[in-house]
């Protein structure tokens, strides 16, 4: 591991220096020092900021402090009633030991697991701008069929976030300039030409906070993961939805898909498609396929749209 | 800095990079916590910090000035007891980050908390305690032993 200077954080919005970075669970930073993929010169440890608490907003809602422990978020008595989607997204991720440690705003932040970016003696356009993609052509089952780029076909790894696109939840945003909010929904880039960034955070700029905001029918809520191993792996594929029904026709639903873009893919289209029409198998399929007509699966991912298509429908019938 | 591990003070100088398990097993010679795949992704290195269990080899130690460090030494708990009655091991290498785990998780479960399979409020079943597990790999396959000992740890 390269050298680094250590310091406490002790204000949200002091910034960072060139070079710096935030330490938060270290899960994901730790181990890519560990790999040499991420060689920070200075870490700045904002665990003793005292964002860690679950607090209710006044029009309703949660405020979920970036430091919350992914568990302790999982477990909060107001998430598993008013979002399950959100707790259940939480405890498909990871291990026990893990999300002990994990952030909210680390989880949202962690990096893609593609392999070539994982390790620092491969090409990759993310940890070595310019330098190629070999995932394109080489091992991409796991990556993108949804929003990718000729430089970058990785996906987000992450569950909690993709039930957090799900609930419209708006992150906090502190910094030297001030603060700010983004949508969790544009939080995540698309890679385009510079996959490098994976966030429209500016350097130096702290997410302090989540905000959920009230949806009554989240409460009947569901996130389902498909993952090559029973536990303790990332998604090939999954869904975070909710879904008010009445009479048997969808009056609202929220869609989000996971493991299959750079950011987790709020499903608007789908979404649109459903909003009116009978809560029935041929509709939540017509409307995924709406959704995934834009899909462009490389040689060997063409499964996931397959396998996000019957998500949507054996998911929505569940909450319908 | 100032670390606190089973219940014993130690100032230690150490390199901002050393881990939690570095500094445990190379400075304090507690050697019980495991370097197995060294990326968080074994759990051998399981130790509890303030009673909660974590990946010791993902934590650096200079982040815990003043927290309390629980290693698989300072453990005593009935799962250890299971283990030996029901052989929960083979080569024994994943065990103390398999009782760590196990003693953080039944306060996990004592405490209400839900898993991938369960909602944390009724019996802790077989196929709960795997999923609760799963951070904790075992390559001589002891998985079967492990189970009713846990089960019986847990007094169900």
């Amino acid at each position: 591991m390269k050298t680094f200077t250590y310091r406490t954080a002790t204000d949200v919005s002091q910034g960072l220096e060139p070079g710096a970075t935030f330490l938060a669970g270290g899960t994901n930073l730790v181990d890519l020092m560990k790999l040499g993929v991420a060689t920070p010169d200075v870490l700045v440890d904002v665990t003793r900021l005292g964002l860690d608490e679950v607090g209710d907003r006044p029009g309703g809602g949660l405020r979920i402090g970036a430091g919350v422990r992914n568990s302790d978020l999982a477990a909060d008595p107001r998430v598993r009633r008013d979002y399950p989607v959100l707790s259940q997204a939480l405890l498909a991720g990871a291990s026990g030991q893990l999300r002990n440690m994990a952030t909210t705003a680390g989880n949202l932040l962690q990096r893609t697991r593609c392999r070539y970016f994982m390790d620092a003696t491969m090409p990759c356009n993310k940890h070595d701008p310019g330098s190629g993609c070999p995932a394109r052509e080489g091992d991409h089952r796991n990556l993108a069929i949804l929003g990718a780029s000729p430089s970058c076909v990785a996906t987000h790894p992450s569950d909690m976030a993709v039930a957090l696109a799900a609930l419209d939840a708006v992150v906090r945003i502190s910094g030297p300039a001030g603060e700010r909010t983004v949508p969790v929904t544009e939080l995540h880039r698309l890679p385009g030409d510079t996959p490098d960034r994976d966030t429209v955070l500016e350097h130096g700029e702290l997410i302090t906070a989540v905000d959920v905001p009230p949806l009554g029918f989240a409460a009947r809520s569901a996130y389902r993961k498909v993952r090559d191993r029973a536990s303790y792996a990332f998604a090939v594929g999954s869904i975070a939805a909710a879904a008010q029904v009445d009479d048997g026709t969808v009056t609202d639903v929220r869609l989000a898909f996971g493991a299959v873009a750079h950011k987790p893919w709020r499903a608007f289209v789908a979404e649109e498609a459903l909003r009116g029409q009978p809560a029935t198998r041929e509709s939540f399929l017509t409307a995924a396929d709406a959704e995934l007509a834009a899909a462009e699966p490389l040689r060997d991912n063409a499964f996931k749209i397959a396998l996000i298509r019957n998500l949507v429908a054996s998911v929505l019938e569940g909450l319908s | 800095m100032d670390l606190v591990v089973n219940g014993v003070e130690h100032s230690l100088d150490l390199d901002p990079r050393t881990t939690l398990l570095d500094a445990l097993r190379e400075h304090l010679g507690l050697t019980g916590a495991k370097k197995g795949c060294d990326h968080g992704q074994c759990g051998a290195c399981t130790v509890l910090l303030n009673g909660r269990r974590v990946n010791s080899c993902l934590i650096l130690a200079v982040t815990l000035d003043g927290t309390e460090v629980t290693t698989i030494e300072g453990v005593d708990h009935p799962v250890q007891e299971k283990f030996l009655e029901h052989d929960g091991f083979q080569c024994g290498y994943c065990t103390p980050g398999q009782i760590c785990s196990a003693v953080g998780m039944l306060d996990e479960v004592a405490k209400g908390w839900p898993s991938a399979v369960s909602t944390g409020e009724d019996h802790l079943s077989d196929a709960d305690i795997k999923e609760r597990m799963s951070g904790n790999l075992c390559r001589c396959g002891a998985y079967p032993n492990m189970v009713p000992a846990i089960r019986e740890a847990a007094g169900r």
